[in-house]
């Protein structure tokens, strides 16, 4: 077996954790434990190191891109060392900057990595209020071609409303 | 005003009833929202704490369905005591009590409704209903939440829905909980398999207050654990039909004890009612463990209905906060004086009460 971080050497340790009845396991060569100082299993969770296997990627972009290994939240400042260690994002837009290692993050801890819920009322009205506009423009235009002027004035009164209400 | 002259007596707040309430002592839905253009108050500088609170608190009082009466005040401005005392009424986090300066707290009237402030994330808002209320817990948040995004805009994506500062609450941002008292589980030695199947259907169960506290007094609290990826009305249906099976599961295990061994459990309420009358000094965790029992006695018919909220009445006033403010001193009593006082208090107001009557029980018919 090698080891799963750096994909060269033998790997000899071998953990398993289980979270919320889900076991997971992690197989590394014992200079990558060091390197991660895994060898006190007190001061170690798996998801740490499985969120660091995740940002391995992101931080060697950063690197190549001659940055300082880290990267940081342009609006709030908050680096992917702090969001390791706490697990926590700083602010709206780190979604954005972090979405590399959340995406994996987020499959185990989610039932999807899409929102299925609630979208705020003002959002909701607006597409409505789109998806209505569109459907009576396309019929006016329908109404125009086929000379129905009649129709065509009624759908143009409806327009205004819609755009008036929205 | 102090908060506590704000609260509802624990009297009070005890004699409200829900449905299904000889198990489901309360249920409860939280959201977590945050501004869309300051950062997650975790992470954020004083000011833009300041910013999302002056923002947030009177956006929350002007909601019609917070009343003109609410309680709005800051963090800072209430006692260590006042906030332990809001803890033991489920009303704000142990974590929120931690705050000061920067984080609040709004509270309705009826205490059905509560919005912290700049906790983890800027707005925590709870809706809490005595019983088997899910649903209309869902629905009276929804309604609060609705009406507050006519005035603020909260962080949303269309795929992460609303964000939040822990990942593990983004997308509906949703907890929804029933707290749940199962003493026939645990004496019938059901509730750990009970534990594991609730847990398979990705379901946390978790202890009196929350995350990393004991299950004291058979109490356990039931919650969904993801929050993206599936709709708020499906994720409280959900709950609803584990919380059904719960419900039949526990009356089914004390049907069981009466049939099977009803000395037993006869034995067990009858010595807790022995030792809470009797004791001169109690922890709470004995005290809690045995209040559950006195209340199992009720349910059964061992002592009267109507006490059902003394029950439930001591097991609030018997928590250290609560004790406290009862206590004629003002310093602080250590844990020695509270058992002393604790068991004081007990033994006063079950003065009063029957005895269990093993006789009055009426075994209901079993469930398929």
């Amino acid at each position: 077996m090698t080891c799963q971080l750096c994909k060269q050497r033998e790997a000899t340790v071998h953990l398993t954790q289980i979270i919320e009845n889900e076991m997971k396991k992690v197989d590394i060569c014992d200079q990558c434990a060091k390197e991660k100082q895994l060898h006190d299993p007190t001061t170690f969770s798996l998801a740490d190191l499985l969120l660091g296997l995740g940002s391995g990627k992101e931080t060697e972009k950063a690197k190549d891109e001659g940055g300082e290994g880290d990267i940081k939240c342009p609006n709030c400042g908050f680096s992917q060392a702090d969001f390791k260690k706490s697990a926590r994002l700083g602010c709206s837009e780190c979604y954005e900057v972090f979405a590399e290692s959340l995406a994996g993050m987020l499959k185990g801890m989610h039932k999807g990595t899409q929102h299925r819920g609630k979208v705020p009322p003002k959002l909701r009205r607006g597409l409505e209020t789109g998806a209505q506009l569109a459907r009576l423009e396309k019929q006016l235009k329908e109404a125009i071609a086929a000379e129905n002027f009649e129709a065509a004035a009624h759908l143009r009164d409806e327009i205004r409303a819609a755009k008036a209400a929205a | 005003m102090s908060v506590l002259d704000f609260l509802i007596s624990p009297a009070e707040a005890c004699a409200r009833s829900g449905p299904n309430d000889k198990i489901v002592l309360s249920s409860r839905v939280r959201l977590a929202r945050n501004l869309r253009t300051v950062p997650f108050p975790t992470h954020a500088k004083k000011a833009d704490r300041v910013r999302a609170y002056e923002t947030l608190v009177p956006a929350v009082r002007s909601l019609a369905m917070m009343g003109d009466d609410a309680f709005a005040d800051s963090m800072e401005k209430l006692t260590a005591l006042e906030k332990q005392v809001l803890v033991e009424r489920h009303l704000i986090s142990r974590e929120h009590a931690a705050k000061g300066a920067g984080s609040g707290l709004v509270l309705n009237r009826e205490e059905s409704l509560s919005v912290m402030v700049n906790e983890e994330d800027h707005l925590r808002m709870q809706s809490l209903r005595p019983g088997m209320q899910l649903r209309q817990s869902w629905l009276a948040l929804d309604a609060v939440d609705s009406a507050l995004q006519e005035q603020v805009e909260f962080a949303f994506t269309p795929q992460y829905g609303y964000l939040t500062a822990c990942p593990t609450n983004l997308g509906t941002g949703i907890r929804v909980s029933a707290m749940l008292h199962l003493p026939g589980l645990v004496l019938g030695e059901q509730i750990n398999q009970i534990i594991q199947a609730v847990n398979k259907l990705g379901l946390a169960v978790r202890g009196l207050y929350g995350e990393g506290t004991e299950a004291l007094g058979n109490i356990f609290q039931v919650s969904n654990q993801m929050t993206l990826g599936e709709a708020e009305s499906d994720i409280v249906e959900r709950l609803d039909k584990v919380l059904k099976q719960i419900i039949e599961n526990e009356e089914n295990a004390r049907i069981g004890l009466l049939e099977k061994k009803p000395k037993v459990l006869f034995n067990h309420i009858g010595r807790a009612f022995g030792v809470l009358s009797n004791a001169h000094t109690i922890s709470s965790k004995e005290t809690m463990n045995l209040l559950s029992l006195l209340r199992l006695g009720v349910d059964l018919g061992m002592l009267p209905a109507s006490r059902k909220g003394l029950v439930d009445e001591l097991f609030l006033v018997s928590q250290p906060a609560h004790l406290q403010l009862a206590h004629p001193a003002k310093e602080k009593l250590g844990a020695d004086e509270r058992d002393l006082f604790r068991a004081d208090q007990l033994r006063t107001r079950l003065a009063a009460l029957e005895k269990p009557d093993h006789t009055k029980v009426v075994l209901p018919p079993a469930k398929a």
